[in-house]
């Protein structure tokens, strides 16, 4: 079936929505778990950061995507337990720890990356098993007929990398975890008022350790999915702020986990327009230049913090760390 | 009863902070197959063995005390400025529009309208971050941060449109009038007979972030508005109570670190490269942090604080030419570990010693 040219484009920006929105839906998920438990994490990119680098250089060496992403996991996590230590064990500044971890990540993976393979901080190109491939979901090419729908079922819903699947069906699972589950509903009740979780017998700092953890999980597939599925080598900062969009996302969507899902995809589409149409000619009055597109996450969010659509707020006992009263 | 004598506050936490940092990095230079002890050796030659490396370590140096100030500032009133980074950007775009208005004929002239340029831009980009925290009552961290991204979209748009210069193909303004040369150390040394190093980018404006220094301390211990600030940082409430306006000391605080930080791009823009170019902060914004945190937001320690990570930097820079094996990156990785041991795991230093010192009080009692 012919399309037009329009049409085509179309789906060509929606697919690409879909594969950059995959980043931001497991990095702000990452937030909204380590947030809704009282502890800021500003150290998303960080960790994402060195989760590439690890899973890019386990999966050249080991040949193995999947055990490579388990090693960017391994190096998220060890993120995970520091931000912990820092500001659930040792009560410190959870801002400041993650603003080091940032800087952490950025400088090991260059020193690293440039002692074990001698290429100014990139890891080798991935092929074959050492990355991830396309998946075609069933029917895709019978169905590319089908009217309006068949087209973007076969062009946008399949033919993507297992991660992508798995980031989308991780928001509902994310959903019922928090608001359906006991684990959720304490894991919510210790970032509002640990005190009164806490009073009841149940311990504030192994639900914010649990938190933390399945942040550094989340995170560490983030960036598994950057180095060996969006791209196929690990490349010095390639995380390029996505931990900060992610951070946006979620501020944006305050705090819930199908609002993130809407405000990713929303930041997706910006950075797929800004990828695919670099300055928009606006019916030839004027241009929209590409920098615009690319700093309107952050004024949206700027713009949405500042309560003048709609008020954010942050869980209540957000970046305190909890003492117990003696 | 203090828990803790002062110098051990002041002195003792900070320099076992600092070794704990240096031993971790120590382990990673280890990892990499390099010796520790060396690199340590070539840092130190190369920032400071030579009137060239000194020059270089003074001249980061001075964008640290710039952005260790703006942040401290901002600490004394429990603000946490992390736009830095992105006020010193937006500070660029005001020295490069002063120095490109008028033919200036000497820098004289010319340094106090691109101060002012800077501060008053530096100054602008953090009054709205300011405005939402006072006001709205948006978290000031998150605000700046997202400042930080949209000051580096401004400064693309700015350098690819309006003040791109016709002349290159690169992304940077056209060049400013000679008149608005900096002297540097090596022209200032000379008369009085002091070779230095003709190389190094150190400029007068070491001495103005010295200014800076001393004058941030006597706003905070010895005026009335230094002490309004103090009093909010330590307690909001009881400041109010006091009748200090809590929107009032929130957008003067971070008006004056914006306009320190602002200060960065006198010595980078106009004293160094004459010239607006993308992406000249260069992370300083962020080394800022560290630097008032080593400093313990005083500026006689963000001064000395600033001159370590100048050093750290400069020799950072030397290590990449004598160690193959080690990247330059290497200087991130000693900042981080500092930033982390200094800033958000100091209790693990100081309750333990806190312990120390009470025991060994009530020993000295009891005897």
């Amino acid at each position: 079936m012919e399309h037009s040219q329009e049409f085509i484009l179309f789906l060509v920006t929606l697919n690409q929505m879909i594969t950059v929105s995959v980043v931001l839906i497991f990095a702000g998920l990452a937030g909204l778990f380590s947030e809704r438990s009282g502890i800021f994490d500003i150290g998303l990119e960080g960790k994402m950061l060195i989760s590439a680098f690890f899973a890019a250089a386990v999966s050249y060496e080991t040949g193995n995507v999947w055990i490579g992403m388990l090693g960017g996991i391994a190096a998220s996590m060890v993120f995970a337990v520091i931000h912990g230590v820092t500001s659930i064990t040792f009560r410190g500044n959870q801002l400041i720890s993650g603003v080091a971890l940032n800087f952490l990540a950025s400088g090991l993976t260059v020193v690293l990356g440039n002692a074990w393979y001698q290429k100014g901080g990139q890891t080798p190109a991935l092929s074959g098993a050492a990355r991830f491939h396309p998946i075609e979901l069933p029917f895709a090419d019978a169905l590319r007929d089908v009217p309006l729908l068949g087209p973007i079922y076969a062009d946008v819903i399949s033919g993507h990398k297992p991660l992508v699947y798995v980031a989308f069906a991780l928001v509902p699972l994310t959903w019922w975890i928090l608001f359906r589950t006991r684990f959720g509903l304490r894991l919510r009740a210790v970032g509002e008022n640990p005190a009164s979780v806490d009073t009841a017998g149940i311990s504030v700092i192994r639900l914010r350790f649990a938190a933390v953890l399945i942040a550094g999980v989340l995170c560490g597939m983030a960036g598994a999915y950057l180095s060996t599925s969006q791209g196929a080598a690990f490349g010095r900062e390639m995380t390029a702020g996505r931990g900060y969009i992610a951070l946006a996302a979620l501020i944006f969507a305050k705090w819930r986990p199908w609002y993130l899902l809407m405000a990713t995809l929303l930041f997706g589409l910006l950075e797929a327009i800004s990828n695919l149409f670099p300055n928009i000619d606006v019916f030839g009055l004027f241009t929209i230049p590409v920098q615009f597109t690319q700093a309107l996450p952050y004024i949206l969010t700027v713009v949405i913090l500042a309560g003048f659509v709609g008020k954010a707020v942050p869980p209540r006992a957000g970046g305190e760390p909890y003492v117990k009263e003696r | 009863m203090e828990r803790m004598p002062r110098w051990a506050d002041v002195f003792l936490v900070p320099f076992i902070n600092l070794l704990l940092a240096f031993f971790v990095s120590g382990l990673v230079v280890l990892a990499v197959g390099e010796d520790p002890l060396k690199a340590v050796w070539i840092m130190l030659k190369g920032s400071l063995g030579s009137t060239a490396g000194l020059g270089y370590t003074l001249y980061y140096a001075t964008n640290y005390i710039f952005t260790g100030l703006a942040v401290a500032v901002a600490f004394h009133a429990r603000l946490f400025n992390i736009g830095g980074e992105g006020q010193a950007t937006i500070a660029g775009v005001g020295v490069a529009l002063a120095l490109l208005a008028v033919n200036w004929p000497h820098w004289m002239l010319a340094l106090p309208f691109a101060i002012i340029g800077a501060g008053a831009f530096g100054a602008f980009w953090a009054s709205i971050p300011a405005y939402l925290q006072a006001k709205r009552g948006s978290h000031i961290v998150i605000t700046t941060i997202m400042f930080n991204f949209i000051a580096a979209a401004v400064m693309g748009y700015l350098l690819n449109g309006p003040l791109k210069s016709p002349k290159t193909q690169n992304a940077e303004s056209l060049p400013f009038p000679p008149g608005t040369h900096l002297p540097t150390a090596h022209e200032l040394l000379a008369p009085l007979g002091i070779e230095f190093s003709k190389s190094a980018p150190l400029n007068v404006s070491f001495l103005l972030a010295l200014l800076c220094a001393v004058l941030v301390f006597l706003l905070l211990w010895r005026t009335r508005l230094g002490y309004a600030i103090r009093a909010f940082g330590q307690s909001e409430s009881a400041a109010r109570y006091a009748g200090i306006s809590s929107v009032k000391i929130i957008m003067i605080t971070m008006l004056i670190s914006g306009a320190l930080a602002g200060m960065l791009a006198i010595n980078v823009v106009m004293g160094e490269q004459g010239r607006l170019i993308k992406e000249f902060v260069e992370g300083a914004g962020f080394v800022g942090i560290a630097v008032a945190l080593m400093g313990r937001s005083h500026p006689f320690g963000i001064v000395l604080a600033a001159i370590l990570f100048g050093m750290l930097t400069q020799g950072g820079f030397e290590l990449l030419w004598e160690m193959p094996n080690l990247s330059k990156e290497m200087v991130l990785v000693i900042q981080a570990l500092i930033i982390l041991f200094t800033g958000a795991l100091d209790n693990m230093v100081r309750a333990p010693l806190e312990r120390l010192f009470l025991y060994l009080n009530r020993k000295k009692r009891a005897a």
